[in-house]
C-alpha cells in the first residue's frame, strides 16, 4: 500500500489551476476566439482566476474575474498583483452565484470574452494531454487516482486518459463539503452542475467535511513536510478512506492524489493555528476549495 | 432502528427548523418514504419517476449513493446519510 503525491502546488502560480487556465487561452486563440488587447471574463473562487491573470498578463488580455467574497484575502491580494479586476458575489450560494454574475456580465458585454472553466472541453483536455500522461510515466503501478471535484476537470481528463490506456485504475472525487452559508440556495432548482461532468468517468465520489480536511492537511505538513492547502486534506481524507478499504481487502495498491495547491493562500482563514476545532470555527462560511 | 439524515437549509421547511432527523428503513428509498410520512412533502423534493432529483446529493457515511446502488443503497442504524444541494466548485 502506498499513497503517492502529485505536486500541483509546484506550477508557476502554485496550483493544478496553471494546466487549465493555459490550455483555455491557447485553445480560445488556436481557434481566433481571442486576440490580445480583449477582455477576459471568469468567475472562479480564486485558483483558476489567478492561474488565468498570469496567462492574460503574459498575453497581452484584460481579465475580470467573479469571485464569492466569502474567500480568503490572499487570493485578492495576488489577481490584483497579476492585473486582474475583481467583481465580487455574494458569500452565500458560493461559487454558483459568482457563476449566475458572470453569465449575466457576459450577456451585458457581448466583447467580453467568458472562457467558463465549468463547461470548456479545453480544461480537461489539459489533463488529458498532461496530468494523466505524466502520473502513468512516473507510476505505471498506479492502482487509484484521487482528486478534488470542483470543475471536474482535473477528474474528467485524468479518468478519460486512464479509461483508455489504463481501464482498471479507479477514479476517485473528493468534493469539499463546506459551510450551510455555501449551500444557501432559495430552491433546489439553483443548483449547480458543470456541463463537464460525466459520472460515467468516476468509479466513487466522496464528500469530505471541514474537520476531517483540516485534520489531514495538518498531518500532511507534521508527517510528510508537505504544506499544502486545505482542499488537499479534503483529498488525501477520500485517498486514506480508499486505502483503508484496500488494506481490509488485503490488495496491494498504489494510489495517487493531487496535492491542488500550497498553503500559502489560505494563512489568513485561521486553518493552521489554533486547535482543529477552533479552525473549524475560523473557515466555517468560507469558500476553501 | 433509527438512521440520522442531516437535512440542508433549503429543506428544513419541511422538518420544522431540524437540521438533523431520524429515519426508519432498509434501504434508502425506504428511508425517504419513511421521511416523507413523518415529514409530508420532503420526499417529491428529493426524488421523482426517474429517482434521485438532478440537483439532489444524498451521501451514506459521506460516499455519493450514485456510485453505491442509488434508491436501493443498503443503510443500517449505524449509518448517517446527507442530503445536499449540488453547489459549484472550482
Amino acid at each position: 500500500m502506498r499513497l503517492w503525491a502529485k505536486l500541483e502546488d509546484r506550477n508557476p502560480t502554485g496550483s493544478v489551476k496553471d494546466r487549465a487556465a493555459l490550455n483555455m487561452i491557447r485553445q480560445a486563440e488556436a481557434e481566433g476566439l481571442i486576440k490580445p488587447g480583449m477582455t477576459l471574463l471568469e468567475p472562479t473562487s480564486g485558483n483558476t482566476g489567478i492561474s488565468l491573470a498570469m496567462v492574460a498578463k503574459q498575453h497581452g488580455y484584460k481579465l475580470i474575474c467573479v469571485m464569492p467574497e466569502n474567500t480568503s484575502i490572499e487570493r485578492t491580494q495576488l489577481l490584483t498583483m497579476w492585473g486582474a479586476e475583481i467583481i465580487t458575489s455574494p458569500a452565500a450560494g458560493g461559487s454558483n452565484e459568482a457563476v449566475r454574475v458572470a453569465k449575466g456580465l457576459a450577456a451585458e458585454h457581448p466583447d467580453w470574452v467568458m472562457l467558463y472553466q465549468y463547461g470548456n472541453e479545453a480544461n480537461a483536455q489539459a489533463h488529458y494531454d498532461s496530468t494523466g500522461p505524466e502520473l502513468l510515466e512516473d507510476l505505471p503501478t498506479i492502482t487509484h487516482f484521487v482528486a478534488g471535484l470542483g470543475t471536474t476537470g482535473t477528474l474528467m481528463g485524468v479518468g478519460r486518459f486512464f479509461g483508455e490506456k489504463k481501464p482498471d485504475v479507479q477514479i476517485i472525487a473528493a468534493e469539499p463539503r463546506y459551510g450551510e452559508l455555501v449551500y444557501g440556495l432559495r430552491n433546489l432548482e439553483e443548483g449547480f452542475i458543470p456541463e463537464l461532468y460525466d459520472a460515467s468517468v468516476l468509479s466513487s465520489r466522496f464528500s469530505v467535511g471541514p474537520l476531517d480536511a483540516l485534520r489531514r492537511t495538518r498531518e500532511l505538513l507534521e508527517v510528510e513536510g508537505i504544506f499544502a492547502g486545505i482542499s488537499t486534506g479534503a483529498i488525501l481524507h477520500a485517498a486514506l478512506g480508499v486505502a483503508a478499504k484496500a488494506v481490509a481487502a488485503g490488495e496491494e495498491a498504489d494510489i495517487a492524489f493531487i496535492v491542488c495547491d500550497g498553503g500559502w493562500k489560505y494563512l489568513s482563514t485561521g486553518a493552521y493555528e489554533g486547535t482543529l476545532d477552533e479552525a473549524e470555527a475560523a473557515i466555517e462560511g468560507q469558500l476553501w476549495a | 432502528m433509527a438512521t440520522e439524515v442531516r437535512v440542508p437549509t433549503i429543506l428544513r421547511e419541511f422538518t420544522g427548523g431540524e437540521k438533523a432527523v431520524t429515519a426508519e428503513g432498509p434501504t434508502l428509498q425506504a428511508i425517504i418514504a419513511n421521511l416523507d410520512a413523518n415529514y409530508p412533502g420532503i420526499g417529491g423534493r428529493l426524488i421523482d419517476s426517474s429517482g434521485l432529483r438532478r440537483f439532489v446529493n444524498v451521501y451514506l457515511n459521506d460516499e455519493d449513493v450514485r456510485f453505491l446502488d442509488g434508491l436501493d443503497t443498503v443503510v443500517t442504524d449505524r449509518d448517517a446519510i446527507t442530503i445536499l444541494p449540488a453547489v459549484a466548485g472550482g
